[in-house]
């Protein structure tokens, strides 16, 4: 008898992109390297410094400050922010389980394209759909003007917390929709079966069956949307929805009140603390095992649907997807083409490769950063050994929190713990009759990486995780019997299955780098203009048109993750 | 033996910063902290680079945000300008000792006392009206007449307006307050509240809004409307412009400057006062898309610049000329304070 779990989610359980692999060992060169969990606990502290930093000023709080704080703009931002986060979540749960019910259980026409198409809206950066949507549907907008002609009433208000609620919604439930489908395809058939004999319909065994053992990977999919929701900068500065995420830049910027921004930070870091809490809390409990019959690949079987009820099937998931992915991709490109051959804001061409350039070497040098980082940290886990073990783990999950902060704390994080040394090492030049060097760290790429490291740490470290999983003791067996050396298997067998997944994981940060926009603002060195920032400044200029081409680009370098998830979901 | 994979994989990462840090050691540059937005500076700085040879490295933020960086940086700043789209803003770094006086005939000559720094310490290069536009088939202009009068019930509902968080929105609340006292213009900001209305983060939108119909009245930078008119006249011809507080006793119309000034930590000093005096010479104050006011539609502050085409449309204004652009930075953390206590766009519209 077969038993197999409901994957607990993690991180990972999403950004697992890795190959399948041949098995070999990597107990035995790993845990020779003596180094590793001295550089790996390094590595941990420094991803770590900036949040703690922040931390740390929560412990000493200013009552005065927080009691000003909470005359003025505290409530409703507070208020705000809840108001987003539950929506997201409640948005995207129902949007990604019900289209990953209706493409895992029923076939009608189209179904298997669906099925990967439903992914593309993870393309989309937030704010790029932000701001698409908000030219689309706006009151001076085409289609809000043609419904007051239409019907004589007002559309409803997209500048909005509900607009921002369905804006986000409509990127974020591809989150959920891939964990949901893996959970729908996971269950086996026999359990619908079961339920079937017992004289359930295949509708109300969903709801009384096969939903709640799915669960823990709908919720946890749920919980990752609302941290990008909590994160947002964009979208809610466009919307005026003043969340805690935009409110701490706004108070440090606009008050130029750093106090009163860190100790809200401070804040938002209990929320994102909360998410993880309740991220672990569903994880613990999602231990549902189910008696399959005997063979793994036996899948629930897709009811054929007829008549008026399979097409319905296929115009809700056109809609879904017509709605989320090729309406915005395609006023993108209609603006890029306009804004290529009219021109509303002077010189793209000039700029367009710089920011290209910039983006890609921004994106590219995190990548290659966060992977060694994770793989130095990953290597100090494995090598832990004894009582030491469950510290290794401890201190690399520390290190992932950043993912659930938003930019600009890390970003703050970041320049209190810089700055400092910045103007000592100045300082010290100077009284040493040196020329000054400049700001080294906070005003070069050394900041900005370093944000960028502790920010999406997360992502390469669950890659490289679940890369290393797939190398197990056997493969290093199969691979001895064939009579290969150590050198041999480390570069002809491990090298090829590891960079497999690093490098899927490496895209990863990559699209998350490229769609950046509160810390790459608050850190970028001088001419490190990204196109993110580019259209997020055109776009709040309400140069639409212009906003189109970098977004457009951002877009298609975001398909590539979607495409890398396509195929595993083939597998 | 991993080991050295990773080594190789941290020396390619500490090339690759290293080999992007020290940009062009050998050209002349400028580093400018600049809040202008994106689509008004590109032409100018190229034209800029094309005459002196100087190359343009920008960083982009909004006002504050980079004076809250260059106040963290302090004498370390790598900034050699910083170009602001708010007086009070400089007038702020002036003050906190950022910024230092520059000696310049052409700037004596190009640039009239009321539109820079007392000390020298900031040179404004356009000017900007922050006034009113209406909906014509809603509103008679007889119906306006200052920024006072907006607390009228009969506008309830009927307004866009700019959210607090903005430099425009603070700025103008500022004047207010010097203008009226801190008490009445606490009532005006009040009645506006009162009033419900609408918030929108950019004045191209507010126009769009106007001409659409969602609002009647937005309050807004001269400018947006004529560059809607040179671009796509149709979508807003049916929307016009209204100078406000022109009567007698009423102060003018408020206006605000681009102005930049040279930072205390400068290296490239001599390339930044070459900028400042290009951009206020006939040349960068040129009314087309080549020059500073030009590009954005707005007035130069040369006096013998031509105004550009647009511009000119919409008419001359009275400036409220009796608040001193340098006066402009201690009434920004007042009107935050006021704005806050009105609860002034606290909540999504």
């Amino acid at each position: 008898m077969a038993r197999f779990s409901v994957q607990p989610f993690d991180l990972s359980t999403f950004k697992r992109l890795s190959w399948p692999a041949l098995r070999l060992d990597w107990r035995g060169w790993l845990e020779r390297g003596r180094a590793f969990p001295w550089l790996s606990a390094l590595i941990a502290a420094l991803v770590m410094a900036p949040l703690a930093l922040l931390a740390a000023e929560l412990l000493t709080p200013n009552l005065a400050l927080w009691e000003q704080l909470w005359r003025t703009i505290l409530p409703s931002m507070m208020v705000n922010t809840l108001m987003l986060v539950i929506g997201v979540g409640a948005g995207t749960i129902l949007l990604g389980t019900g289209t990953a019910w209706l493409v895992s259980a029923y076939s009608f026409p189209l179904r298997s394209w669906f099925d990967k198409l439903l992914l593309l809206p993870l393309a989309i950066p937030t704010f790029v759909m932000g701001f698409v949507f908000m030219a689309l549907f706006d009151y001076a907008g085409p289609v809000a003007t043609w419904w007051r002609q239409t019907w004589g009433q007002d559309f409803p208000p997209i500048r909005s917390i509900g607009g921002a609620i369905l804006v986000m919604s409509l990127v974020l439930y591809p989150y959920v929709y891939v964990l949901a489908r893996a959970a729908f395809r996971e269950q086996s058939a026999s359990t619908v079966e079961a339920a079937r004999t017992l004289g359930l319909e295949r509708g109300a065994a969903f709801w009384r069956l096969i939903l709640p053992l799915a669960r823990p990977q709908i919720a946890a999919g749920g919980v990752l949307a609302m941290m990008e929701a909590l994160t947002d900068y964009g979208t809610v500065r466009f919307y005026s929805v003043p969340t805690l995420s935009e409110g701490i830049v706004r108070v440090w910027e606009v008050r130029a009140d750093r106090a009163s921004a860190i100790e809200l930070a401070g804040l938002l870091m209990l929320f994102a603390l909360g998410m993880m809490i309740l991220e672990r809390a569903l994880r613990g409990r999602a231990r549902y095992y189910q008696q399959g019959g005997g063979v793994r690949g036996q899948r629930l079987v897709p009811q054929p649907l007829y008549g008026w009820r399979a097409w319905a099937a296929t115009g809700v998931c056109a809609a879904l997807l017509g709605l989320a992915f090729v309406l915005p991709a395609t006023q993108l490109v209609a603006w890029t083409i306009a804004e290529l051959s009219q021109q509303t804001v002077g010189g793209w061409q000039q700029v367009y490769l710089q920011y290209v350039g910039n983006s890609m070497t921004l994106a590219g040098l995190a990548a290659g950063l966060v992977l060694v980082s994770a793989l130095i940290l990953m290597q100090g886990v494995r090598s832990s050994v004894g009582r030491a073990r469950p510290w290794g783990r401890r201190l690399a999950r520390l290190a992932n929190l950043g993912y659930a902060m938003p930019g600009a704390i890390v970003a703050v994080g970041v320049l209190l713990l810089l700055s400092p040394l910045d103007h000592a090492i100045n300082d010290l030049a100077l009284s040493l009759g040196l020329r000054r060097p400049g700001l080294v760290l906070t005003g070069t790429l050394v900041g900005l990486s370093y944000a960028y490291v502790v920010r999406f740490m997360a992502v390469g470290y669950q890659s490289v995780e679940s890369s290393f999983e797939k190398i197990t003791p056997s493969m290093e067996q199969a691979a001895r019997l064939l009579g290969a050396g150590r050198w041999r298997r480390l570069w002809r067998v491990q090298v090829p299955l590891l960079s497999a997944g690093l490098a899927a994981g490496a895209v990863l940060v990559f699209v998350d780098v490229m769609k950046e926009l509160p810390a790459t603002l608050l850190l970028r060195p001088f001419g490190m203009d990204t196109l993110a920032l580019w259209a997020y400044f055109l776009a709040a200029e309400s140069f639409w048109q212009a906003a189109a081409l970098p977004s457009l680009t951002i877009l298609v370098a975001g398909l590539l993750p979607v495409i890398l998830l396509m195929r595993v979901g083939r597998t | 033996m991993k080991f050295k994979v990773f080594a190789l994989g941290l020396l390619a990462s500490a090339a690759l910063s290293l080999s992007l840090a020290p940009a062009l050691a050998n050209g002349r540059v400028v580093n400018l902290y600049s809040s202008r937005h994106y689509g008004a500076i590109e032409k100018p700085f190229q034209k800029f680079t094309a005459e002196t040879g100087i190359e343009v490295r920008l960083s982009q933020g909004s006002p504050q945000a980079l004076l809250e960086r260059l106040r963290a940086e302090g004498r370390f700043s790598p900034a050699d300008l910083f170009l602001a789209i708010d007086a009070g803003t400089l007038a702020l770094a002036a003050s906190e000792g950022l910024l230092q006086p520059v000696e310049s005939e052409i700037l004596d000559k190009n640039i009239p006392a009321q539109f820079k720094d007392p000390d020298n310490q900031w040179f404004s290069l356009a000017i900007r009206a922050r006034t009113l536009v209406y909906n014509t088939d809603k509103v008679k202009p007889e119906e306006l007449s200052t920024y006072e009068a907006l607390v009228d019930p009969k506008w309830q509902g009927r307004l866009c307006m700019r959210p607090a968080s903005h430099i425009y929105t603070i700025s103008l609340v500022g004047s207010l307050i010097q203008r009226l006292g801190e008490e009445e213009a606490e009532e005006v900001v009040a009645g506006w509240v009162a009033n419900n209305p609408i918030y929108i983060d950019s004045d191209t939108r507010m126009i769009e809004n106007v001409a659409a119909g969602a609002c009647d009245v937005a309050v807004v930078n001269h400018y947006y409307l004529a560059r809607l008119r040179a671009q796509n006249p149709d979508s807003v011809k049916n929307v016009d412009i209204f100078w406000v507080n022109q009567g007698e006793g009423e102060g003018g119309v408020f206006y605000n400057v681009n102005a930049v000034g040279v930072t205390k930590s400068a290296l490239n000093v001599e390339e930044a006062i070459e900028f400042i005096e290009y951009f206020s010479s006939l040349e960068g104050q040129a009314p087309d898309e080549t020059g500073f006011p030009g590009g954005n539609h707005e007035y130069p502050v040369n006096p013998e610049a031509e105004i550009n085409e647009f511009v000119l449309q919409l008419g001359q204004p009275i400036f409220n000329t009796s608040f001193n652009l340098w006066e402009y930075g201690a009434f920004q953390a007042p009107a935050l304070d006021l704005l806050e206590r009105v609860g002034y766009s606290a909540r999504p519209s």
